[in-house]
């Protein structure tokens, strides 16, 4: 059974198992893995990882109210923290390689294309949720703190749209993680109807 | 200027094959013919055998419409390609390239033209000299590459099928193969693909058709066997395997303007001051390289392309 004493013992493993997808991009780096376009494959890759791990921290509230494993509430702060880091990592590729600092093309691009005005929106808003994840500040903010995280619902629909806003004809991809967000919220939708009722 | 003029328009054999490259490459046809021996049924063809895999064009003649620009490598140039026929991701065309079957090859020419029917591709594109030119090409992504293309000149071999006056437009038709071509079973495009070009954008010196790269024959997934180059346009508009040429009084319907017509003209002439409407194209990513470059008006051919466009609007005729 797992406790939050015995949760402890298994963060550091879920800390290295969450930093295995940039492991494994430094691998593809260093023995030249990463094909003729190497920033657009650095770029797609770390916005697929940031995606996919804030999608995974939507999974937890759901999961618990099935299954009342409620103890592995402990480990979602860190998911969430490392779509942050993932996110950073994505947006620092493009920011560095991909623009290399072109300011006045970043701005551009932020303001006038909708799929990276939808990324870097979704960048921003969850600087306060990275910034309000400590002990403290859910102690501090209390019902405040729960209603702020709601945020992660908006930036997850940002962060979907942002992907299927880039890609030119093939939807497949996004639309995968648009069903996932649905099935997510569908859950939420449900829950929230059934304690209506 | 690099423009050359044609007085003649009816080009005969030998007004396009040297008599000594003739003579070389009769040869060297000789050659390859007995070494396939038996395998293949005789033909009159000036064409090397497709399939004999890896043959280098000989006689290949430099152009000099040849750009100086570095050459992008040739592992680079045939394992990141657009070619949805065989995939949607970049490295699916050279995974899935066994899939595209290109032996035998035939072209339908129809339309406004006298000298419509099929033709086999030795028959297409021979006689002629071919050429090496090394064009830079400039995706709608972004992206650019430089390749040294093995191929002839278009509006020559345009020419021979004796377009009427009619024959305002040129359209061409890739391959149409759902149950080989793994990208045919899902509809992202119009199938099949179809690009065109007005008539004297096709007849255009620097418009080629390819049958090689880098002294090769095309690999599958570069568009083998015969596909159109137009350097000063985005690549989508370099339409590949091509199986069908049609000569029409109007415009035709291409397939990305189909898909997108917001976002992909008819024209598509590469252009830093009209932006996709989700991406700006003012610079490049040239594989290999770190920094992006500026993207040049047509591409770097507005010397040479320019003058087609005279007095229209740019912006509107994207």
């Amino acid at each position: 059974m797992l406790t939050n004493q015995s949760g402890k013992r298994y963060k550091p493993v879920l800390f290295v198992l969450l930093l295995v997808p940039l492991g494994f991009l430094v691998y593809r780096f260093l023995v030249n893995d990463l094909g003729a376009n190497p920033i657009e494959t650095i770029n797609r890759y770390t916005g697929d990882w940031a995606l996919r791990i804030l999608l995974a921290t939507l999974v937890f509230s759901p999961l618990i109210r099935i299954t009342h494993w409620n103890n592995i509430i402990q480990f979602r702060r860190m998911f969430g923290l490392f779509a942050f880091f993932y996110v950073c990592v994505h947006l620092t590729s493009y920011i560095v390689l991909d623009q290399y600092f072109d300011f006045s093309e970043i701005i551009d691009d932020v303001f006038k294309r909708p799929f990276i005005t939808a990324g870097f929106s979704a960048f921003i808003l969850l600087i306060p949720l990275a910034i309000t994840s400590t002990n403290k500040m859910v102690e501090r903010l209390q019902y405040r703190w729960i209603q702020l995280h709601r945020l992660v619902y908006i930036i997850a629909i940002l962060a979907v749209l942002h992907f299927w806003w880039m890609v030119k004809v093939d939807t497949r991809e996004p639309m995968i993680y648009a069903i996932i967000l649905a099935i997510l919220l569908g859950f939420r939708l449900i829950f929230y109807i059934k304690r209506k009722v | 200027m690099l423009l050359k003029t044609r007085k003649q328009m009816d080009l005969n054999e030998s007004d396009i094959t040297d008599q000594s490259i003739y003579k070389e490459r009769r040869k060297f046809i000789t050659k390859s013919a007995t070494l396939t021996a038996m395998s293949m049924a005789p033909s009159l063809a000036m064409w090397p055998n497709i399939g004999a895999a890896d043959i280098n064009f000989k006689n290949i003649i430099k152009s000099e419409f040849s750009t100086k620009d570095e050459l992008t490598p040739y592992d680079a140039v045939s394992s990141y390609n657009n070619f949805y026929e065989l995939g949607l991701d970049k490295g699916d065309p050279k995974r899935n390239a066994k899939h595209l079957k290109v032996k035998p090859w035939s072209v339908l020419v129809s339309g406004e033209c006298e000298e419509t029917g099929e033709y086999d591709l030795e028959d297409f594109i021979s006689p002629a000299k071919l050429e090496e030119r090394i064009y830079r090409l400039r995706c709608v992504e972004a992206w650019s590459m430089v390749v040294p293309w093995v191929g002839v000149e278009l509006g020559p071999i345009l020419k021979k099928f004796k377009p009427t006056s009619k024959a305002k437009f040129v359209e061409f038709k890739t391959i149409l193969d759902p149950d080989n071509l793994p990208g045919q079973s899902r509809a992202v495009l119009e199938w099949p693909y179809r690009e065109g070009l007005r008539i004297d954008e096709a007849m255009h010196p620097l418009t080629i058709l390819a049958v090689g790269l880098y002294g090769k024959e095309l690999p599958n997934q570069n568009g083998a066997p015969l596909r159109l180059i137009v350097p000063w346009k985005y690549g989508f508009k370099s339409i590949k395997s091509i199986v069908s040429i049609n000569f029409l009084e109007e415009q035709p319907a291409t397939s990305w303007n189909v898909a997108g017509p917001r976002e992909y003209g008819f024209y598509s002439n590469v252009n830093p001051d009209v932006d996709h409407p989700r991406w700006s194209q003012k610079r490049e990513r040239r594989i290999g390289e770190f920094l992006k470059r500026e993207t040049l008006l047509f591409n770097g051919y507005a010397d040479e392309v320019a003058g087609l466009y005279s007095g229209m609007d740019l912006k509107k005729n994207f």
